[in-house]
């Protein structure tokens, strides 16, 4: 049964495993330093389909059945299924799951979905609410883009601050505990912070805040230090949002995690030869990081224990046009081997 | 850890634009652009065109081209480089409006298209118009 520790954070006694997990992406991904741990990637932004909606819910599915697929079980075993994404009213999720069929509890954790729905699935496992759950986020550069920028094709500049949204889906399936499989073995559930920034192109500076104090909180309940993590990882802060996390943890925490912390939006990418200023972004920046190389890593113990913090910017288009300030969200997922 | 204190941090860590660059690829495309325009000038008046027409063949021209290379995909790659100097000319007037058409006929030529076409360009409509006509009510009372 999952137990509270500490004030946030929760032990799941019964350390539930991986047992499956995927992830697919866009070219410029694919392109990346990542590329060869994805499943698959396409060239085609539309993946075949007529708009850039309907790409990242064949995206998604795809991953999904990817990954449902590689843990040896059929779609009829998945009791219910945690996932989320960027597009308004989480269609990207809602509308692959009109297909798959699964019990469906959509998220919205912004970019942070992925680490909310890996830390649900476990929670359910743990609590023996179900045997098998799926976690599983998703975005779209093109789609994002429209949403919450400007169209494709405009001519403008990108700030050095601001992020490239990944083209990227990754799915898990979570079930009771089985040897030689990645574990879940502790989550915490993060509260939302926000210090005030307005800067739309400078979502790390939103995000890192939330972090900090996700981790810190993290390591104050468990009563451990950033050395005793092999890793610990970051969603999708960017240079700047890691930059700013870290001495956020100095000067918050008297911590110092820069030995140990990489971020998957620095990782996705190649900032300079890809042009991608900051790094990258989205829920799909942490979901196909986390459901290909680092999944894989533990699963062949290269590495041992990872504190997998997704990090959110709770901002709309809405909400940026009326003057609000960005509030972030991060919550936690300790892997281990 | 204060908003202030915070957003002083912030203020120190996030890198700064290239201002003087960013300047001189403005200057240096936006000037180009201009001189484009001098040149079609030109070759509209040799060809016999007079004065209305050449101030009504240049800016069209100019905007044909523009919409050519926004639905190929290669304005924004130039505008990248060129930031100021392929926005302030009408060349970025041209690409506001064509950008949205071609992104939001998904949704479909009334709602999509048609809506969201001047959803970056209705700002410079509206106040242009207004402070046109503001101007002309100033010039009609006090000038004329």
């Amino acid at each position: 049964m999952p137990q509270r520790t500490g004030k946030y954070t929760i032990e799941l006694k019964n350390t539930p495993s991986i047992i499956g997990y995927a992830a697919v992406v866009g070219k410029k991904e694919a392109e990346g330093p990542l590329g060869q741990y994805f499943d698959k990637a396409y060239n085609d932004a539309f993946f075949g389909e007529k708009t850039f909606e309907k790409a990242e819910t064949k995206m998604q599915k795809m991953t999904i059945e990817t990954a449902v697929k590689k843990s040896e079980l059929s779609k009829n075993d998945i009791q219910i299924a945690f996932a989320g994404d960027l597009l308004n009213q989480c269609i990207g999720s809602s509308f692959d799951m009109r297909d798959l069929g699964f019990c469906f509890a959509g998220l919205y954790g912004a970019c942070s979905t992925m680490a909310l729905s890996l830390a649900l699935a476990g929670i359910f496992v743990d609590s023996g609410a179900a045997k098998t759950a799926l976690a599983a986020a998703s975005s779209h550069f093109c789609s994002a883009e429209r949403q919450y920028r400007f169209p494709l094709e405009y001519g403008g500049q990108r700030s050095p601050a601001s992020q490239w949204t990944v083209t990227g889906a990754g799915a898990a399936v979570v079930a009771e505990k089985r040897e030689n499989t990645p574990k879940i073995e502790k989550v915490i559930i993060g509260s939302v912070r926000d210090l005030g920034i307005t800067d739309v192109n400078n979502m790390g500076a939103a995000m890192a805040p939330a972090a900090a104090q996700t981790i810190g909180d993290f390591l104050k309940d468990t009563q451990t230090k950033p050395e005793d993590y092999d890793l610990i990882l970051t969603g999708d802060l960017g240079s700047t949002g890691s930059a700013l996390l870290e001495e956020l943890m100095r000067k918050e925490y008297c911590t110092d995690i820069s030995a140990v912390h990489k971020d998957c939006g620095t990782m996705v990418f190649d900032l300079e030869k890809q042009d991608v200023h900051s790094g990258g972004s989205g829920c799909g920046c942490s979901a196909s990081v986390v459901c290909s190389y680092i999944l894989g890593r533990l699963k062949s113990k290269e590495l041992n224990k990872v504190l997998f913090v997704g990090t959110g910017a709770l901002l709309s288009p809405t909400s940026s046009m009326q003057k609000e300030s960005t509030p972030g969200i991060a919550h936690g997922v300790v892997l281990t081997a | 850890m204060n908003n202030q204190q915070y957003q002083q941090l912030v203020h120190n860590t996030t890198p700064k634009s290239p201002l003087l660059k960013d300047c001189i690829s403005a200057f240096l495309f936006g000037g180009s652009i201009c001189c484009f325009g001098e040149l079609l000038k030109m070759l509209f008046t040799n060809i016999g065109l007079n004065e209305d027409e050449v101030k009504l063949a240049v800016p069209v021209t100019l905007i044909v081209i523009t919409a050519i290379l926004t639905a190929t995909g290669t304005f924004a790659k130039i505008a990248k480089h060129a930031g100021a100097g392929t926005a302030v000319p009408i060349t970025g007037f041209a690409n506001s409006v064509v950008s949205p058409a071609v992104e939001f006929s998904a949704e479909g030529k009334i709602l999509g298209t048609g809506a969201k076409m001047f959803n970056l360009a209705g700002p410079v409509i509206v106040y242009g118009c207004s402070a046109a006509s503001l101007y002309g009510l100033i010039y009609y009372l006090f000038l004329k």
